[in-house]
């Protein structure tokens, strides 16, 4: 008897004794040595469930710096006469005071929080917070592995994040400001300290920071994808896998082939920065001075960043829609809707994601002729993507749908990505695109296909697994409240900067009325600010729900309270390191029998009955 | 105490909120969480579709009630000959994607309504349906095709560049002329340069650039001379227009909304724009007028409408500085004669600004054009002095005959009034003069006698050599004892430092 503890007392319990795979997990080694004391149970843990949670409560805390941001510049914009002075004690020296009492917010600071706001929710909120978050929790526990194949690497890429927020934290308190040249960074504006104050320290800090951060997705994206191909449990076969092990998968091979392109783009910035080197520097006058600077193009920067760039959107939209299919699959009751159809959308779409990247160049002087490509590869990716969301909405159909805040949440992210992603066949077409590119209309169409429904694919996650990270729920009416404001309020938000963009209103002004086009919009302006200002607040509900519960929610007493079949469900309600407390379960099923013969969900881990198809799994 | 009472607000907000949630768990408490989930299924059902309806409305609203800045439609026409290509891309578009949209969000409301949980009924078990997909992966794929094709058809006219065999000139006149100018966008504002009456626009170098050389204009290339800086972009109508896009500093992108135009401007490599301008600003100000949102007074000038103040605009669409915002010019298209006459009022750059200054490389010569305007002034002094009466109208400065200083070598333009003079002497066979040559006060008087004679003998021997014969001319010097004006001022000695001749005989 290798487990001589355990008692099987539930069924699942019993089926993993009966059938699953003894690892002799808990036969030879006394106590855990990776969570002796304190600081390696909470601190430095090596368990990816801590380091999950590690991710989501910094992604948070970025989240609400980052949304505050968003706030500031939305106040500039939708009232750009108003005094801010009442924002001096905290802004200071960006907060000029006028006799009259009229604050203003420096230029060059609008520039930097605009920088910022983009930088931190791209990295640090959506990547790090949201793959971070659950790749780690769900991988292991979904694919039926004690831990992540390398735990130590995984616990430093938290650290590594965690140094990359805080080089770009300490940057925000710089007397020359935070880089100010937007979170795409292009040279020569990001090269030269002439050119930005940002530009200066800001920008150092910024780049040390984002090497930082790469260094944590690759050791976070190298570790995922060896879990996911060689920890799988007995009967786990790669179809057999939810859908979210598939997103997380084709993730972190997006991340792990784009993000070294990134960071070598930074580092011959950095060379042309402190080095005297010309890769992206040619033919400049600044400051009163010819530069020695000649040969380089600022193009080539252009090109390694949206190499990264680009994949990076679905590094960040992939996991959202995994969670979405697990989630909307699970409170409907229902299969999800052409389980492999989904799968390959998902290998297509991260196989497209690598060639459509110079859709963002079509404005900046690359050769006509190339953009024909792009334009085509562009295109495409509607067909994967407009698959998915049909199959989202046909395993509603029929379904019998348990509202919840995760599935409110997830429903929600299907209208946002359909409305953000057919704008998105506008700006893929290059001949409209002149019209488009950096207006407000890009704003509207990427903050609310990879804004907006990436939030909300990580808040239905938040909801539907924070049982499993704390063994309470979070409260499901301020989810539904939370949810519905969010829902109506981000519509408002974005909607209307469509109208702006057609009217060719560009991005990253700090006021319209310098030009007579531009003027026409202050009362819709002061519209989105109101509504960004009620949706920030909605977002407290979360913050103030997520931690209230941590220590007050009510307490989980099934331990498969949402009747999922997946295998995270298969575990004690307070998971230790290690996952099962004996053996590993064996898989006998694909994740998604729902509503099949009668039942209302088989687990993976049921053994099909005689004669029982596996539909192809 | 305002900051106190902030964190107090918020932290009543935050005991609020928890007792929200505390109540809704009490209540599912004492009704059983299957009765709450129940009710809660219904209520976010009908939220759903509650929501789909709004939402839609509000859509179809606001699209309705914004239609006139939608491309193509109303008053937001494109003032450019490639722009309507565009506009019906953008239609076409807008017009798929419309119905996509209501369709998808119509059945995922309605289905997220029409399946609300219901406790006697489970939900089918339907995993996939192949023929299913195959038709809704075929359906965007053709109709992406569709797009695909037309929106490259537009990008790779609207891209093309100017017809081949075109040239480049000032006033464009037919098809096979174009006007080449050439925009350079800096921290923060743009510099635009017109090729003058060559039609072609100069070389240039970042290292050339200087505080009276802001465009690092290569003087040497003689193509820079008639190079005009100019302070807004006025265009003919129905000309063909290369603009050539260069940076000095950072990125900047040449924007012109109206006109459905748009490049980055990148430092060390010059993009290309092609357009043709197809409405005047004054048309265009006639076909706003009928639309109510021009309608009312312009905020900043509330004597007129906004349709009457409206101008087409240059702009910057790419992040480059603090400044990014402000990087304003004014674009006018007007009919060919008010271009031409706006044209007579700009002047060359180098003839205005860098002519006969340090780092003027021609300061030596004089360019045909400013030979023949010497001459035209010098014939036209000369016949005045001839059919003048008085003997005080018969002495003629020669303006630009000059010494190098304290000698008596002739300076290197000197030679051209001196040839104007010369070609005088043959054409009027009986004219004869003295040479005379006078000093300022600076120096000993015997020192600016010998010198004065020296000039003047210079100029003497420089017409001999030209061909005029010595028994017409005298020369003579008479030191600084003929002031023509005071000599405490700089200003009155350079006025006495002077070369003149006298007509003796005529």
């Amino acid at each position: 008897m290798a487990n001589a503890h355990v008692h099987p007392e539930t069924q699942e319990e019993r089926l993993i004794e009966e059938h699953g795979y003894d690892d002799h997990f808990h036969e030879h080694h006394h106590g855990d040595k990776f969570q002796s004391n304190f600081l390696t149970t909470y601190i430095f843990s090596q368990d990816h469930k801590i380091i999950a949670r590690q991710f989501l409560i910094t992604g948070m805390i970025w989240a609400i710096i980052g949304g505050l941001m968003s706030l500031v510049f939305r106040l500039q914009l939708g009232f750009p006469d108003e005094s801010l002075a009442w924002l001096k004690p905290v802004l200071g020296k960006w907060i000029t005071v006028s006799e009259a009492g009229v604050g203003t917010l420096s230029q060059e600071f609008y520039y930097a929080l605009v920088t910022m706001h983009g930088t931190i929710i791209v990295f640090f909120v959506l990547t790090a917070g949201l793959s971070g978050t659950f790749s780690n929790l769900l991988i292991p526990l979904q694919v039926g592995a004690r831990d992540m194949a390398s735990p130590f690497l995984n616990m430093l890429s938290y650290w590594f994040f965690f140094l990359a927020s805080v080089v770009m934290f300490a940057s925000l308190f710089l007397s020359t400001g935070p880089f100010a040249g937007g979170w795409t960074a292009y040279p020569p504006l990001s090269a030269l300290p002439q050119a930005s104050d940002g530009s200066g320290t800001g920008m150092t800090l910024w780049i040390i920071s984002l090497v930082f951060f790469v260094v944590s997705v690759l050791l976070g994206g190298i570790n995922y994808i060896t879990t996911v191909l060689n920890l799988r449990t007995k009967g786990m076969s790669m179809w057999r896998m939810p859908l979210t092990i598939w997103a997380f998968f084709v993730t972190a091979i997006l991340g792990l082939l784009s993000f070294p392109v990134l960071a070598s783009g930074f580092f011959l910035l950095m060379f042309d920065r402190g080095l005297g080197t010309s890769f992206y520097l040619s033919e400049i006058f600044i400051g009163g001075q010819a530069l020695d600077h000649v040969g380089g193009s600022p193009i080539l920067y252009q090109h390694l960043f949206w190499f990264l760039g680009h994949p990076e959107v679905y590094i960040i939209i992939l996991p959202a829609m995994g969670i979405v299919s697990e989630v909307l699959s699970v409170h409907a009751r229902k299969a999800i809707f052409g389980y492999k159809a989904m799968v390959y959308s998902i290998l297509a779409i991260g196989f497209l994601s690598f060639i459509v990247w110079a859709h963002h160049m079509f404005m900046s002087g690359v050769n006509p002729f190339i953009s024909n490509f792009f334009v085509i590869f562009t295109l495409i990716i509607a067909v994967p993507s407009a698959v998915k969301v049909f199959n989202w909405i046909t395993t509603l159909y029929k379904g019998n749908i348990r509202f919840t805040a995760a599935s409110l949440f997830a429903i929600g992210f299907v209208s946002m990505f359909i409305s953000g992603g057919l704008t998105g066949i506008f700006l893929g077409n290059s001949a409209i695109d002149i019209q488009m590119h950096d207006t407000y209309f890009v704003v509207a169409h990427f903050h609310i296909v990879m804004g907006v429904a990436a939030f909300f694919g990580m808040f239905a996650g938040v909801y539907h697994w924070f049982p499993k990270m704390f063994g309470r729920f979070m409260n499901e009416t301020l989810g539904k409240i939370h949810f519905w404001i969010t829902m109506v309020g981000a519509y408002a938000i974005f909607w209307p900067m469509h109208y702006l963009g057609m009217a060719g209103v560009p991005r990253r002004y700090y006021r319209f009325d310098t030009f007579e086009t531009f003027r026409h919009f202050a009362e819709m302006n002061k519209f989105i600010t109101v509504a960004a200002v009620i949706v920030f607040a909605a977002q407290l509900l979360l913050v103030i729900n997520f931690f209230y519960s941590i220590w007050k929610g009510k307490k989980m007493t099934n331990p498969n309270p949402w009747g999922a079949s997946t295998l995270e469900w298969t575990t004690p309600i307070n998971v230790g390191h290690g996952n099962w407390a004996g053996k590993i379960p064996a898989v006998q099923r694909w994740p998604y029998d729902y509503g099949k013969d009668g039942r209302e969900f088989i687990p993976q881990i049921e053994p099909l009955k005689d004669g029982e198809s596996d539909g192809g799994h | 105490m305002t900051a106190f009472l902030a964190i107090l607000c918020v932290f009543l907000i935050g005991i609020v909120v928890v007792q929200i949630g505390r109540v809704t768990e009490l209540a599912s408490k004492i009704r059983g969480e299957e009765e709450m989930q129940d009710r809660t299924n219904k209520s976010n059902a009908s939220l759903m579709l509650a929501f789909m309806v709004v939402f839609l409305v509000a859509s179809v609203y606001s699209a309705y009630h914004y239609k006139n800045y939608m491309l193509g439609y109303g008053p937001h026409e494109s003032a450019s000959a490639h722009g309507s290509t565009l506009d019906s891309m953008f239609k076409i578009t807008l017009f798929f994607t419309g119905i996509v949209f209501v369709l998808t969000q119509i059945a995922l409301f309605y289905f997220a309504w029409k399946y609300k949980a219901d406790k006697n009924r489970t939900a089918d078990f339907i995993s996939h349906d192949n023929k299913l997909e195959m038709i809704w992966t075929l359906i965007p794929a053709v109709v992406m095709t569709y797009l695909v094709v037309g929106g490259l058809d537009a990008w790779n006219q609207v891209m093309a560049d100017i017809p081949e065999g075109a040239v480049s000139t000032l006033v464009p006149q037919n098809d096979k002329e174009f006007l080449e100018i050439e925009a350079t966008g800096w921290q923060f504002g743009w510099t635009i340069r017109y090729p003058g009456e060559d039609g072609k626009i100069g070389k240039k170098n970042f290292k050339l650039i200087s505080n009276n050389n802001p465009l690092g204009q290569d003087w040497a290339d003689e193509k820079n001379l008639d190079d005009m800086h100019v302070g807004e972009i006025v265009l003919p109508k129905g000309a063909l227009v290369r603009v050539r896009v260069t940076s000095k500093d950072v990125l900047h992108n040449f924007n012109l909304p109206h006109f459905r135009n748009k490049i980055d401007a990148v430092p060390g490599m010059p993009t290309y724009i092609v357009f043709r301008p197809t409405k005047t600003t004054e048309e265009y100000r006639q076909m706003l007028k009928d639309y109510k949102e021009y309608q009312r007074p312009d905020p900043n000038d509330d004597t007129k409408m906004l349709w009457e103040t409206f101008n087409y605009e240059l702009t910057c669409a790419e992040l480059c500085g603090k400044g990014h915002y402000s990087m304003r010019m004014l674009v006018k298209i007007v009919e060919e004669p008010e271009y031409r006459a706006w044209l007579e009022k700009q002047n060359s750059y180098y003839l205005s600004t860098i002519r006969f200054k340090d780092g003027d490389p021609y300061k030596d010569k004089l360019f045909d054009f400013e030979v023949k305007a010497r001459k035209a002034e010098f014939d036209e002094t000369l016949d005045k002095a001839l059919a003048a009466q008085e003997a005080a109208a018969k002495t003629i400065r020669l303006t630009y005959v000059n010494f190098e200083t304290g000698g008596a070598d002739l300076t290197s333009l000197s030679h051209y009034e001196l040839d104007d003079l010369a070609d005088a002497m043959k054409r009027y066979p009986n004219l004869r003069i003295e040479v005379a040559g006078h000093t300022d006060n600076t120096g000993s008087p015997d020192a600016n006698q010998t010198l004065s004679e020296q000039r003047a003998q210079v100029v003497y021997d420089y017409l001999s050599k030209a061909g005029v014969s010595a028994d017409r001319m005298t020369a003579k010097g008479y030191g600084q004892t003929v002031p023509v004006d005071t000599n405490d001022t700089e200003a009155g000695r350079a006025k006495n430092r002077r070369t003149e001749f006298v007509i003796l005989n005529q």
